[in-house]
């Protein structure tokens, strides 16, 4: 091995502490170092082409450089080693500036500490190896997960970058809870009229494939070569052939609640969500379906299969991104505000159906046990959420859009009466703050502040709402004809598929990003992002966002067809290994498999931390160029002097 | 004769601890010489062999110094493990009379720098206390 070391002075910032002379007199006399030489500017191109000459003359194998630390000019002199045609992993620097020079004062001191560490240096990199970048074909593809208004933006964003998509969706449709509001707050558009023309565009999307009534079951791979198992479901209507004329609804005899409507109306067997669903066909709900054929014989086209079976297709992408979105927090949790026990306790997705022209009532506010019309109206806000026995996160969305039912009911009832009770109104969006003034100033939307104890019935079939006014402190009493539970938000993705994925979910079952400030959509498994209500409680603005964020990651992580990786990982020595497993249960990555007995690294998933090196009882494994003999004989040196 | 003066191995992890040495480097911040820095990718890729070596030739007391738990670790979880291993090795240590206190660990972030020197001076006061490695082993 012959080892060449490189000094610098940095002008009077590491000279003016630490004596050169001696750390060049010192050096030299170690085993292996044929030639020590110092500069004034090591960094300076003169200085470099001193380290390029040196490596060709000298034909060093290895490359110590005393100066500054690698943070700062690692780059500038591995391309000069490598301009010295030298592997760059030959290279090591030892920071005498930062490290020494600049925070001892005392030459002496300062003079022996760079010595021993340049020591230290010297046995490691005797023992480093020479690495290319690690390369890897990427699949440019890319699996959504969830097809509300996260999942179709970024499906659109990629699919528009010419990288193909595979949208899996677990409902007959794609369109997600958005398609279920009326308006959208705080410009009060309606929410079809914004989310129908994009899930148009992906039904036409040449690069999209949508699979509806679908579901991830299995995935394994790893950065850019995923292979995943999606279950289709029979829809058991051909998309094709449907025409919708409808005949088959009218004389199936199976009538059950309608979800789309949250049950405020009925469906029956064979049945299309809403008329701008997409794929737009009907669909046989195979749990309610009897099989009685009647809508067989009525379909002009034959489109219907009452056979058709599940099936399973296998996909490989490249990234995967999940947008599996929210749940509403089950109101029947809530016992204590009626809901479940009063037909005119609903909750506010139930509210949305009831305002949406197209909903069960046409837009028309009534009372679902009597189909009276509404007058007086409370809403409870923080239904569940922020309380230590429900959910103690705020759900975000729920006092924006208390407010736009409040506004969008008194536009229908000007002379009604509504309440709202709320903990605190949190309005930190773009237009929110004005939004909720207009509501209350503009609207005589009466905003009390507390928090309600029980509703209930009394004789006159009147809603009796019990609270207590924070601001007065008095229990008040409301009656109402209708109470909304403006209900929180819970997370609708299982654990079996967070584990099937490798994702951590945090404590609430919200997926965890790796952070929270500097990398909020991708996952601690790389080539997996999140975005929309899946991650966190959010309003539709911000998961488009985030969604369109998630798409520049998946089109700059796909588009180049291949990965480059540092080689820096850790690499099984199989003679050693005795299948222990600590190390793959170590890993934070999940980058160690177990194959034969034996344990082995996945190159692309591995982040060269090291864990599992320091946790092996046998050191069989070992991370390229931080071995454990290399930090031991390290460690030995500087101790020595 | 010189005041006697322990020896300090400090295993810093590259992304906080190391860049906390770094900026007390830059910020020209002064800390004894007697610390002898060695910068590993995470502090949990400190083993206990690497801990115990460097008790074995010649240092009073060793410092790992990675991020702050729970969730600064560019590793995610490497803080954790390193914790969990240097609390099972001081056990360790004291049945073979070492005292515990010889080996420490610190969460220390990229912007800490004076908490840095401001644990490297505890630690080297506490160890000169201690006094050497040798005399635990005599005893």
């Amino acid at each position: 091995m012959r080892v060449g070391v490189f000094v610098c002075h940095c002008g009077r910032n590491i000279a003016g502490t630490v004596d050169i002379k001696r750390v060049v007199e010192e050096v030299s006399r170690e085993p292996h170092v044929i030639y020590v030489v110092d500069y004034v500017y090591m960094c300076s191109e003169p200085g470099q082409q001193i380290i390029i000459n040196s490596i060709r003359e000298k034909k060093l194998d290895a490359v110590i450089i005393a100066a500054c630390t690698p943070s700062l000019h690692y780059e500038t002199f591995a391309k000069a080693v490598e301009r010295g045609n030298l592997n760059r992993y030959m290279l090591e620097m030892v920071p005498i500036r930062e490290f020494v020079s600049w925070v001892h004062p005392n030459k002496m001191e300062a003079t022996d500490k760079a010595i021993r560490m340049i020591k230290g240096a010297i046995v490691k990199v005797m023992n480093n190896k020479a690495y290319e970048l690690l390369r890897s074909k990427v699949v440019q593809k890319c699996l959504v997960i969830g097809g509300g208004i996260s999942g179709i933006t970024a499906a659109l964003d990629i699919a528009n970058s010419g990288i193909p998509v595979i949208l899996v969706e677990k409902s007959p449709t794609i369109g997600g809870k958005m398609a279920m509001l009326s308006e959208t707050f705080p410009t009060l558009d309606c929410a079809q009229c914004i989310l129908t023309p994009k899930m148009a565009e992906v039904s036409k999307h040449p690069l999209i494939k949508v699979y509806t009534l679908s579901e991830v079951i299995d995935v394994s791979g790893y950065l850019g070569n995923f292979k995943v198992k999606i279950l289709r479901r029979p829809r058991k209507v051909d998309v094709e052939l449907c025409k919708l004329c409808g005949f088959c609804e009218r004389v199936c005899p199976i009538s059950v609640p309608n979800e789309f409507d949250r049950g405020l109306s009925k469906r029956k067997a064979i049945y299309i969500p809403f008329p701008q669903a997409v794929p737009t066909a009907y669909v046989i709900d195979e749990e309610n379906c009897t099989k009685c054929g009647l809508c067989l014989k009525v379909c002009p086209t034959g489109a219907i299969n009452l056979e058709e079976e599940c099936e399973v297709v296998e996909e490989e992408v490249g990234a995967i991104v999940i947008a599996t979105g929210h749940d509403l927090y089950p109101g029947e949790k809530l016992q204590e505000y009626g809901y479940g026990i009063y037909e005119d306790v609903i909750d506010s997705l139930q509210f949305e159906r009831m305002l949406s022209s197209t909903g069960p009532t046409e837009g028309e506010i009534i009372r679902p046990s009597d189909g009276e019309k509404v007058k007086r109206i409370t809403f409870i806000q923080c239904a569940g959420s922020r309380d230590e026995s429900h959910l103690k996160y705020c759900s975000k969305i729920c006092c924006m859009y208390t407010a736009k039912h409040a506004l969008l009911f008194k536009e229908r009832v000007p002379d009604g009466e509504v309440t709202i009770f709320y903990i605190d109104v949190r309005a930190s969006g773009k237009g929110y703050e004005e939004f909720i003034k207009r509501v209350q100033e503009e609207f005589m939307v009466n905003y009390v502040r507390g928090k309600v104890s029980r509703v209930y019935r009394d004789v006159n079939r009147d809603l009796v709402v019990v609270g207590f006014d924070t601001l007065t402190g008095e229990r008040i009493r409301v009656r109402s004809d209708l109470v909304v539970l403006a209900v929180g938000m819970i997370p609708q993705m299982s654990r079996e598929l967070a584990s099937k994925l490798r994702v951590p979910l945090d404590e609430y079952g919200f997926v965890q990003e790796v952070h929270p400030k500097l990398r909020p959509i991708e996952l601690s498994t790389s080539g997996i992002f999140v975005c929309g209500t899946a991650h966190a409680p959010k309003d539709i603005s911000e998961s488009v966002t985030q969604a369109s964020a998630v798409a520049a990651k998946v089109i700059n992580l796909l588009s180049k067809g291949e990965i480059v990786k540092e080689p820096i990982i850790a690499e099984v020595d199989e003679n050693l290994c005795s299948g222990c497993r600590v190390c793959v249960t170590v890993c934070p990555y999940g980058a160690i498999e177990f194959v034969d007995g034996k344990a082995r690294v996945n190159e692309m998933l591995c982040e060269g931390c090291g864990i599992c090196e320091a946790s092996c009882p046998v050191d069989a494994i070992r991370l390229r160029n931080f071995t454990e003999e290399q930090l031991v004989s390290l460690v030995k040196a500087v101790l020595r002097g | 004769m010189a005041k006697w003066r322990p020896t300090v191995i400090s295993f810093l992890c590259k992304w906080c601890a190391g860049s906390a040495a770094e900026l007390a480097g830059v910020s020209r911040l002064n800390y004894p010489a007697n610390v002898i820095p060695v910068v590993v990718p995470c502090s949990g890729r400190v083993s206990p062999r690497l801990i115990v070596e460097a008790l074995l030739n010649g240092a009073d007391g060793v410092l790992v110094g990675g991020c702050h738990t729970p969730g600064d670790c560019h590793y995610m979880s490497g803080n954790f493990k390193a914790f969990k291993r240097v609390y099972l090795l001081k056990k360790l240590l004291s049945q073979f009379g070492i005292n515990p206190r010889r080996v420490r660990v610190e969460w220390i972030s990229a912007t800490e720098s004076q908490k840095l020197v401001r644990v490297v001076r505890e630690f080297l006061s506490e160890l000169e206390e201690l006094g050497p490695i040798m005399g635990d082993v005599r005893e």
